[in-house]
């Protein structure tokens, strides 16, 4: 029987680690991830796991503990936000080209400046390059199951990459929803045993790992590193659907909420979808037909899968919590665009709001301006303005 | 320690099998590596001058004075000697000499 | 066991040559004297900051390490070793792992002194069971010899040029030791490679095998960066230490021993001559930098006696 319990989203990620029991968690506090370290300690304290925490000075250090973690041969996962991401950039890049399938939960946070403690996805963003597969969750239970399904995406021998597992601070980190855990014996055999092939401590086969790696052979690490992150998409909706045998609960690429029939669409990542799914059933019961496509996994990007879903809408509004400062458009934006024209899907208008930069609440009015001007693009087949800015005071 | 024969990866290795991550679990290979062409001088043993006191071995920056099962110097590993001089500088007995190397 | 380099010749080698370090580099030296002190039946995993050693040990497919090595980046050497370590207390408790298997995380002065020094201060302040290893050559060699926190004054390097105005480094070096011996880890070292590596293997020995974190600070010329005749390393080395500008001592649980006390002190331009990187304070008129130098190596030493209790 599955457990119904009372969580915030943090307190659901620390109790999916203690229920990995991970061989090192190594971690630095950051608001509004902080909590994640503080729970696990007391796990570590009351000997709940077996887990080494390592109470790291930096998250530079976090990522580089976790790297030599799992290059050892153990499984290392670590959590943080914004600048702390930031802090680990350089190492988020060679954990991804080392093959190392660390976890890590990110607590998404807007990057500093201006120092901010709050909601955006500036962060995880701007790691969208490094190597590291990306999953978002909605809420406190999406949060939960994502990080379960984490390993066995990430260790996959046609993958072994590392995964972020993204969720809005505050929105979702601080707020206690009622969600279900699964059992312990249950998370233990479907997460698995983690048998690297070769690890720094098989002293029968010792290995050097993180060479200077020149023109003559890189490339063909970058290109089976590609391939991995390809061959990755199979792998999550293989895991999810063995997780959907397990709980009941159904996860693919993205979630289509409400688009069998409808005529326009909204694009959004994490807690903001929640909001839209209550606008889209007030204007449901006003006859518009109105829906959402909520990305789950944003690396790799399902650009046939989601070019597929979104050919058939008349308008598509595509929301981004993170600016590119490009002058162009956000980064799902761009990424949803340029898919659709490689594919070439040309029919749909589509626009881009950046919404929700630095923590500002987003309100379902906010959601019904998207709602209401892709319909107008609908009706009317124009469009005014493709780059605009919602919730901001003009 | 690595007590595997010494393999590596080929220069024209493609894609696909390239050992992934940049990881080599073949341990010690860059004995395969030849850096006896960097020498311009070379280091001659005069093995009747020798006492064995093997001040030399571990001052060897390139593992190229090599010990045998006795624990007695034997004679350059010129695969590997760069030519530095080093030994030479630190040998009490004048039993290494220091020559031009013959291109 | 008293040390005896007859013996510990015939202990397994455990770093290869085929690496691409420059020759005559003072740096594998102490990298194999350190591994050498070893039990042979131990696993070992090297870690390195990026640097010379590292790009030139493991250049792919090419690694030197006889056991298993990580490079990661350049400040987070210490922070590497330290995850490895953790993963091996957290495997060895859920019984995946059998034998022992020691840390040692190298670094030269660049990855150490300066850019990695938060890395190291938080690996050594947690205690975790290794060793840290700086391999100081005074300058960031592998970039082409920049200035670093380790360089000594005076110093010409390509970032602290001898200019017309300006006579090379204007600062002393940082005392590295002294800031892990402030550490109150149960072993810091400083030492050299020297005559019959004595020094070098025991003190290697008693770091890799004192419970807990332990530091060791090893001079590393570079015949390169410091313009001398490349046969002359060990030459150069003997003089570090009879001229106090690199003492030999050791901090255990706080308490100071001076390893060596040269009878006659020599003259630090004993040591500073044979380097190209002072000749411009050999010059006439630049006698009071040798001077200013000396001073500043003689305020160090007696500070260092006075640690001991020697003064």
């Amino acid at each position: 029987m599955a457990i119904r319990e009372r969580l915030s989203g943090n307190e659901a990620i620390a109790i999916a680690m203690k229920q990995i029991n991970p061989d090192v968690v190594a971690a630095f506090p950051i608001t509004p991830s902080t909590e994640i370290p503080q729970y696990f300690s007391n796990y570590v304290a009351d000997g709940v796991v077996e887990t080494e925490f390592v109470a790291v000075e930096s998250e530079h250090s976090a990522m580089s503990a976790c790297v030599g973690a799992q290059a050892a041969g153990g499984r290392a996962m670590t959590a943080t936000s914004a600048n702390g991401l930031g802090l680990m950039w350089e190492v988020l890049y060679i954990a991804a080209c080392s093959r190392l399938p660390i976890v890590m939960a990110c607590v998404n946070r807007t990057m500093s400046g201006p120092l901010n403690i709050h909601n955006d996805h500036s962060d995880s963003m701007g790691a969208r390059d490094s190597g590291w597969i990306q999953l978002y969750s909605e809420n406190n239970q999406e949060a939960y199951d994502n990080m379960l399904m984490a390993h066995r995406i990430g260790e996959h021998p046609d993958v072994v990459l590392p995964v972020m597992v993204c969720q809005d601070g505050f929105i979702t980190s601080h707020a206690i929803e009622n969600l279900e855990l699964v059992e312990d014996d249950k998370v233990k055999a479907f997460v698995g045993e983690y048998n690297p092939e070769d690890y720094l401590l098989n002293k029968d086969n010792p290995i050097s790992v993180g060479p200077l790696d020149l023109q003559g052979h890189t490339f063909e690490h970058k290109r089976q590193q590609a391939q991995a992150m390809m061959n990755a998409k199979k792998v999550i909706l293989e895991v999810s659907e063995e997780f959907y045998k397990l709980t009941g609960r159904k996860y693919e690429l993205f979630e289509e909420y409400m688009t069998d029939d409808a005529e326009v669409v909204a694009v959004i990542l994490n807690s903001t979808a929640g909001t839209a799914k209550y606008v889209i059933d007030q204007f449901r019961a006003q006859g518009k037909k109105v829906g959402l496509i909520k990305p789950r996994v944003f690396r790799p990007f399902p650009v046939d899968e989601i070019v597929e879903a979104l050919s058939k809408f008349k308008a598509i509004a595509v929301l981004d919590k993170a600016d590119s400062f490009n002058a162009a458009g956000g980064p799902l934006f761009t990424d949803i665009t340029s898919a659709m024209y490689a594919k070439g899907v040309f029919t749909p208008k589509v626009v881009n709001f950046i919404y929700g930069i630095g923590g500002r609440d987003v309100r379902s009015d906010d959601i019904e301006v998207v709602y209401n001007e892709i319909l107008n693009i609908a009706a009317t087949g124009k469009v005014n303005s493709v780059y605009n800015y919602l919730g901001v005071r003009e | 320690m690595s007590k595997k024969e010494l393999k590596t990866v080929s220069p024209d290795v493609k894609w696909k099998d390239i050992t992934p991550g940049g990881v080599i679990p073949y341990a010690g290979n860059a004995e395969l590596f030849k850096t006896g062409d960097w020498r311009s001088m070379k280091p001659i043993w005069l093995k009747e001058k020798c006492k064995q006191c093997l001040l030399c071995y571990p001052v060897c920056p390139d593992t190229s004075i090599l010990i045998d099962q006795e624990g007695k110097r034997v004679d350059f590993d010129f695969d590997h000697c760069k030519g530095c001089g080093v030994c030479v500088k630190v040998c009490p007995f004048k039993a290494i000499d220091f020559v031009e190397e013959d291109k | 066991m008293a040390y005896n380099l007859k013996e510990v010749a015939k202990k397994p080698e455990r770093f290869t040559g085929g690496h691409r370090m420059c020759a005559g580099c003072g740096a594998p030296i102490v990298v194999r004297q350190i591994l050498r002190a070893l039990k042979p039946e131990d696993h070992v995993v090297s870690g390195c900051a990026t640097g010379c050693l590292e790009v030139s040990s493991f250049l792919y497919p090419y690694t030197s390490w006889k056991d298993s090595f990580i490079h990661n980046a350049f400040e987070n050497s210490g922070a590497t070793i330290a995850g490895a370590e953790a993963a091996y207390v957290a495997m060895k408790r859920k019984g995946k792992l059998s034998g022992e298997t020691k840390f040692i995380a190298f670094g030269g002065d660049g990855g150490t002194y300066d850019i990695g020094l938060q890395a190291l201060s938080g690996a050594m302040e947690r205690g975790h069971d290794m060793v840290y290893v700086c391999y100081d050559n005074g300058a960031y060699m592998n970039t082409g010899i920049q200035r670093s926190s380790a360089t000594p004054k005076y110093a010409d390097t390509t970032t602290s040029p001898a200019g017309a105005v300006i006579p090379g480094k204007q600062q002393p070096r940082k005392d590295l030791t002294e800031i892990m011996a402030n550490h109150h880890i149960p072993y810091v070292a400083q030492t050299i490679a020297i005559g019959n590596m004595k020094d070098l293997y025991e003190k290697s020995e008693k770091a890799i095998y004192t419970k807990g974190a332990a530091f060791m600070n090893v001079l590393a010329p570079c015949p390169r960066g410091w313009q001398y005749n490349t046969p002359d390393l060990m030459d150069i080395n003997k003089l570090a230490v009879e001229t106090c500008y690199w003492p030999l001592y050791e901090v255990i649980d706080g308490k100071y021993i001076i390893n060596y006390k040269p009878k006659n002190k020599l003259p630090i331009r004993e040591f500073l001559k044979p380097q190209g990187r002072f000749k411009h304070i050999f010059k006439a008129g630049n006698e009071h930098m040798i001077e200013d130098i000396q001073q500043e190596v003689d305020k160090r030493w007696e500070a260092l006696l006075k640690l001991a209790g020697e003064a």
